[in-house]
């Protein structure tokens, strides 16, 4: 079975002789909720692009779905929608004319993309708003609005430049919802950047993190989050402290009156820590991480591709 | 894409365009006209009475194909130029990019779409013109052959320059400092044997001069140069800039880096 996208030896070097990409290698199994990760300037958007077609590539070979994109790019697009980073689209043309006119730029028909047009605005909450010029739309809506148009031709590879940038974290959830509602239901593929990392751990069952134009790691997301040997908890305690109690084998660290870091190793039990805890009359009402558990993987790996100049950096 | 999606795209685009420029008529289709009327109103009326006839024909039915092809003109090329360009500028031509359009297809729904303008604003300054003379029509169908090719190599002219045009300001550079210039001294007033010998022959290099006396000579059945040879050239005109704005989308220029 061929993967939904495979990417072999990418290289692009712009005009002004950046090298963006430096060969990379990728590939997304059919199905796939995929996440790219790196930080800004890493190469996202340049590989996003290529795949896209809005960038042309120095090196390199792109298949979507087993089809070639230079040999044939026709059939490779029609596997393909894409929802980019910037709003690109006539912010004068109505709602509904954006949609219908991507559908016509894939040879379907006004009249037979309607009802499919229709299902998206009411399944992403636009329905009333399809007479209104896009310009009139909320950032929320606009980003909705090009999530529709990207699957009115029903791709079976679905990329998403961050979908969720500057957008409420009530309407991030729906939008999360039903990412994977056509993920799960329609089995399409999705490729996600994000700069939300709980957005990529609580979606995405596989992830690559790049930066500076190569691939740094590739793996599951359980296999990541399974190398992260140390996690923080911040504990709310039920009455004042005046110092940081000493529990061995764990680091604790007093942040205010009222509130504890307690750092656990992998293989500790937190259970020990809450007894040692409680002998000193600490109680705990309540805990929760310090940082997003990727975000902290995703932190010490970027900065580890930087010390060693681009190789996979240490994990603690 | 197969032949019947293919319809589908190009009417897609051309649809977009037409609706456009209807859309917006009082800057696409109102001013063409009111401008025209003046011009019939001062250089046809009140100075063509003083003049007299230009090559044996009144000067307001010499001026109505010149003034008639100079709408066209710059309707066909300003449409493209400005709604391409504009759809650069708001990156919606990126749908375009990602979708399994092929260039020509492209490329010939925006030609037709300018095209479409051109020959709007064409009838409409015709439809004026009866106000003031009455058209008869020599040879209707080099007229409307003429027109048209007039009207397919501006759009495709237009369609280059929002190609290669980075700001707004780019887009119009060539109507005002070229297009202007070439269509004034293309013999859309004057005819050229009333220049001088030098002059007359600097003028024959001017494009805009066969397509006016071409047209000229299909309603009035005068012209200053020789029709055959110019529909030849217009052709061979459309010819070189279709080929160079498909190398031009096919390299990606100003559509991706």
């Amino acid at each position: 079975m061929h993967a939904a996208l495979s990417i072999r030896g990418l290289t692009k070097v712009y005009d002004n002789n950046f090298h963006a990409l430096k060969g990379i290698d990728l590939e997304v199994p059919q199905g796939d909720f995929f996440a790219l990760l790196g930080p800004n300037g890493a190469g996202k958007s340049t590989t996003l692009g290529v795949v896209s077609s809005l960038v042309r590539k120095t090196a390199g070979e792109v298949s979507i779905y087993g089809i070639d994109v230079d040999r044939d790019f026709a059939r490779a697009r029609y596997h393909l929608g894409v929802v980019p980073q910037e709003f690109n689209f006539n912010q004068f043309e109505k709602v509904e004319d954006i949609i219908l006119t991507q559908a016509g730029y894939y040879g379907i028909p006004r009249r037979q993309a309607e009802d499919r047009a229709h299902q998206l605005l009411e399944d992403l909450g636009l329905w009333d708003k399809r007479h209104d010029a896009a310009r009139m739309l909320s950032g929320g809506m606009k980003r909705r609005l090009m999530i529709a148009r990207a699957l009115i031709h029903r791709p079976r590879l679905l990329i998403l430049d961050e979908p969720t940038a500057g957008v409420d974290i009530e309407l991030r959830r729906s939008m999360w919802e039903y990412m994977k509602r056509i993920n799960e239901q329609e089995g399409t593929t999705i490729i996600l950047t994000t700069h939300y990392l709980e957005e990529a751990e609580s979606l995405c069952r596989n992830i690559a993190i790049i930066n500076h134009g190569e691939i740094v790691h590739n793996t599951s997301m359980r296999e990541l989050l399974g190398q992260l040997s140390r996690e923080t908890f911040v504990l709310d305690l039920a009455s004042p402290v005046t110092h940081s109690p000493v529990i061995e084998g764990f680091d604790v660290e007093r942040l205010d009156d009222a509130q504890l870091a307690l750092s656990v190793d992998k293989g500790q039990r937190i259970n020990d820590a809450f007894a040692r805890l409680s002998e000193q009359n600490i109680e705990v009402v309540s805990m929760r991480n310090r940082a997003n558990r990727l975000e902290e993987l995703f932190v010490r790996m970027v900065e580890g591709s930087n010390d060693t100049k681009g190789q996979q950096g240490g994990i603690r | 894409m197969n032949t019947r999606q293919m319809m589908v795209a190009l009417w897609t685009i051309v649809r977009s365009e037409i609706r456009r420029f209807m859309r917006i008529w009082p800057q696409t289709l109102l001013p063409p006209s009111i401008t025209m009327t003046m011009y019939f109103i001062i250089f046809g009326n009140l100075i063509g009475a003083r003049i007299g006839k230009m090559d044996g024909v009144d000067y307001m039915d010499y001026i109505v194909p010149g003034l008639i092809m100079m709408s066209v003109i710059t309707n066909s090329y300003s449409n493209v130029a400005s709604s391409f360009f504009g759809s650069k500028f708001q990156r919606s031509v990126e749908e375009m990019i990602i979708s399994p359009m092929p260039n020509w297809l492209v490329l010939s729904g925006f030609v037709i779409g300018g095209s479409a303008r051109g020959l709007a604003v064409g009838i409409i300054v015709t439809a004026v013109s009866l106000f003031f003379t009455d058209l008869q029509i020599h040879h209707p169908f080099l007229t409307i052959l003429v027109v048209i090719m007039t009207a397919i190599l501006f759009s495709i002219g237009g369609f280059i320059n929002a190609l290669l045009g980075k700001k707004f300001d780019d887009i119009s550079i060539v109507p005002i400092f070229v297009l202007t210039p070439l269509t004034y001294l293309g013999g859309v007033f004057y005819s050229i044997h009333t220049l001088p010998e030098f002059w007359q022959n600097v003028s024959l290099i001017n494009p805009i001069l066969y397509m006016v006396n071409t047209f000229r000579y299909g309603i009035l059945g005068v012209s200053d140069i020789n029709v055959g040879a110019a529909v030849g050239a217009i052709a061979v005109f459309i010819v070189i800039f279709f080929s160079a704005a498909m190398w031009l989308l096919r390299r990606g220029k100003g559509l991706r880096s």
